[in-house]
């Protein structure tokens, strides 16, 4: 058995430095969508060829709804003038700031349990929270933790559209855990329903069913931006003030 | 025996039946009455050692066609048998007597499509869960709205599954759809009297999300975002057997570096998805440094496919007619180099597990699937192979020009979860000896040829990571979607899971689920 403890400490620390600093390697995310300034012609061609209409324009400035990409590249690919593209991973936002009714102890802040439910995914948000628990995140260095019991859950990550037959097992998933709990929802397919939008059989996102704290964008969203999500979650990084670009184009929709 | 041959027998024991050979598909379309159905199928299947691929139900103007495709090896090619019959008239007989593979198949099409087969011995509960919809509603049924707002239902609380061990003492552990960790949304119906699973039903579906209801009506474009999206570890593979489709439908010529590039990702796909594999064994055996060894492999893997194309599952790179994008000759050498030395330390890795007597004694003689039954089952992929099932689409029904590459499929006889694992080690080998070939004759060119869409029908295939995966797209005039079947792998697979799971201890259970990489997503739809 000493062969593994060997191989173990040969292998060193892989750790990222998030949240402590900014991970560099290249590969840990695929990027969002981001508006900018562009002319009329071009902006529509950009407006039009994005399936999931993250795209509005509004005079002269193309702006992007990033809950809604399904990183089709659509937008980037085979275009003439392609969308800007943004490498980064700080992507989850908090819905409602102001609906919090409860807050975490400050104490418990740093061992939270984690109850992951699949609500529909298609198997790769599920694989990136998996991912966490690699030697890459070790999201336990932070005090998370996975538990298979709601009952011993402080947050409800749900990934996945919400099907129909999920839709029992979600509520109850949810209803068994204690206060104060929250949720976060992972994933284009939880914040929108994604490519499978509002059918017969799947719902559009987990706030049809539970009232959602912090939404996770990505398809699937990479590991550091579900980690970001479970920090935001539970108050340990602040919401930063300009992420809320859907409400803001909700805003800006309003105005027009 | 080639196709030529086998219409001569055909039309020898059948002399109903019209049979039509298509050279350049190399396919045999035959017609025949509904009596002669579940013969016909029985002797390609159990008599002339056709794999049963897919079972497409389509609903005419007027009439019910049902497809039962087959394949051989090289030179046997596909043959689908055909029936139908006017809409009213909606039983068939059921061919699972002789062809037990088509076993979920035909139950999937008595739910959706409301038909009946007769001599089917289960047939209900399967993918409109019973104590959740009401009767008589058939979704693939083409007066049915897709759209249509999600129906609150009231689930029955007095509904039970059906039970069948019914020895004194015998209970049933119900585990799922949400267990353990992270884990996909699954339900078992654990039936025992002990230490020992006597039955094990899984209960799936809880992920279904219809998409070939919502594929209806949709332009091709359109599909291929669902295709990618549906099973995301295996969306390079099921991308790419719909878009086989819509291409061989269009007689689209794809440009020869496109070809090139396709097999590359897609044996970086299966490379990865192994070793996620890998670690989901290393962990449901609770090595635990083996599984950080594992995990380490699988972000490295995960990473190399976001470098090299910008996202880690590999999306947004497959169009009709070819690639959306180019991929650059040195960024695909340098993937090439990084997936070589993690392959290095994958084989270190085995080095390893093979000589750690505790990980050995959790995956030997455990879980052992019999070659009769993975034949009857009609399993396919790694598992398969595991059980001396060497059958592999890239070999038997080549795409992409992998009839040029070298390759070997490895199999194993045992059939146990060690021989599964073995398989799996194999397999990445083989996986990065296919990208050295590729990347060693990536020529000059586009990799893009526009399509122009046509009406027609046709399947496409892919040899997934998890083994044989069938599209079948139907386009009509205007260039949407008329009809879109999927059969995946996990949907085979899962269907003869409960054989590995039986007889065996309750806590070897996680082991043999781990073992058997199944994927709900991929199976639920």
């Amino acid at each position: 058995m000493s062969q593994w403890v060997i191989t173990g400490l040969r292998t060193g620390i892989k750790t990222t430095v998030y949240p402590r600093g900014a991970e560099r390697a290249p590969g840990v995310t695929p990027g969002l969508p981001c508006g900018g300034a562009f002319d009329a012609a071009p902006g529509k061609v950009l407006v039009d060829c994005c399936p999931t209409h993250v795209f509005s324009q509004i005079n002269g400035t193309v702006s992007a709804d990033t809950r809604r990409c399904i990183h089709c590249y659509r937008c980037v690919r085979g275009i003439e003038h392609p969308a800007g593209w943004e490498q980064t991973y700080e992507w989850a936002t908090v819905r409602s700031p102001s609906e919090s009714p409860n807050e975490f102890i400050p104490a418990f802040k740093r061992s939270i349990h984690i109850c992951v439910v699949d609500a529909g995914d298609c198997g790769a948000c599920l694989n990136e929270v998996k991912q966490l628990n690699n030697p890459y995140y070790n999201m336990h260095r932070l005090g998370f933790f996975i538990t298979p019991s709601p009952r011993h859950a402080d947050v409800l990550l749900v990934v996945g559209p919400v099907t129909d037959h999920m839709r029992v097992a979600l509520k109850k998933t949810y209803d068994a855990m204690p206060t104060p709990k929250r949720v976060v929802a992972v994933g284009a397919c939880a914040l929108t329903g994604g490519v499978f939008s509002e059918s017969f059989v799947c719902a559009k996102g987990v706030a049809d069913v539970l009232p959602v704290d912090v939404e996770v964008p990505g398809n699937p969203p990479p590991p550091l931006a579900i980690l970001h999500g479970l920090l935001l979650a539970v108050g340990r990084k602040p919401p930063a003030s300009l992420v809320s670009t859907s409400s803001e184009m909700e805003t800006n929709a309003a105005n027009l | 025996m080639n196709l030529t041959e086998l219409k001569e027998q055909i039309k020898h024991r059948w002399p109903d039946a019209r049979c039509e050979v298509d050279a350049a598909s190399s396919t045999c379309e035959v017609n025949c009455s509904r009596a002669a159905l579940p013969e016909l199928c029985g002797r390609l299947f159990l008599g002339w050692n056709f794999s049963f691929a897919s079972l497409i139900v389509e609903e005419g103007a007027s009439e019910w066609q049902l497809r039962y495709c087959f394949y051989g090896d090289r030179e046997a090619g596909w043959v689908h048998v055909l029936a139908t019959a006017p809409l009213a008239e909606k039983t068939f007989p059921s061919i699972v007597k002789f062809v037990h593979a088509a076993d979920w198949h035909e139950r999937e099409a008595e739910d959706l499509f409301g038909l009946l087969f007769e001599g089917h011995p289960r047939l209900g509960d399967f993918i409109l869960h019973d104590d959740a919809w009401q009767e008589n509603v058939e979704p693939m049924r083409r007066h049915f709205d897709a759209q249509a707002a999600m129906l609150h239902r009231k689930p029955d609380a007095d509904w039970r599954p059906r039970r069948i061990v019914q020895e004194a003492g015998a209970f049933v552990m119900p585990v799922g759809p949400k267990f353990s960790g992270v884990t996909e949304s699954v339900h078992f119906l654990l039936e025992t009297v002990g230490e020992d699973v006597i039955r094990s039903t899984p209960r799936l579906f809880y992920k279904w999300r219809a998409i070939e209801k919502l594929a209806e009506g949709k332009t091709a474009d359109e599909v291929l975002l669902v295709a990618e999206r549906f099973a995301a570890t295996t969306a390079f593979a099921h991308g790419l057997a719909y878009c086989q489709a819509v291409e061989r439908i269009c007689g689209a010529k794809i440009p020869a570096r496109a070809k090139i590039l396709r097999v590359f990702l897609a044996e970086l796909e299966r490379l990865r998805q192994h070793a996620g594999a890998i670690q989901e064994i290393c962990e449901s055996t609770a090595l635990v440094v083996a599984n950080s060894q594992a995990g380490i492999l699988e972000e490295d893997l995960l990473r190399i496919s976001g470098e090299l194309t910008g996202h880690r599952y590999l999306f947004g790179l497959l169009a009709l007619g070819g690639l959306l994008c180019d991929l650059p000759n040195d960024a695909c050498r340098r993937a090439l180099e990084k997936s070589q030395h993690t392959l290095k330390q994958l084989n270190e890795l085995e080095k390893r597990l093979r000589v750690s007597s505790s990980f050995l004694d959790r995956l030997e003689e455990v879980g052992i699937v019999a070659h009769q039954n993975a034949m009857a089952y009609g399993l396919l992929g790694p598992i398969a192979r595991a059980s001396g099932l060497v059958r592999d689409l890239r070999k038997a029904q080549p795409y992409l020009g992998y009839e040029n590459i070298e390759f070997d499929v490895p199999s194993e006889q045992e059939g146990d979860g060690y021989a599964r694992l073995r398989i799996l080690f194999a397999e990445a080998k083989q996986s990065v000896r296919i990208m050295e070939q590729a990347v060693a004759v990536l020529q000059k060119g586009g990799v893009r040829q526009p399509l122009l869409l046509r009406a027609g029908a046709a399947l496409g295939w892919v040899e997934a990571p998890r083994g044989g995966t069938f599209h079948w797209v139907r386009l009509n005039e205007s260039g949407r979607i008329a009809r879109y079947r999927v059969v995946t792998p996990s949907f085979a697979n899962w269907h003869g899971f409960h054989l590995s799971v039986e007889k065996f201890a309750f806590q070897d259970f996680p082991i043999m689920l781990s073992t058997f990489d199944l994927s709900v997503a991929e199976n639920d739809r």
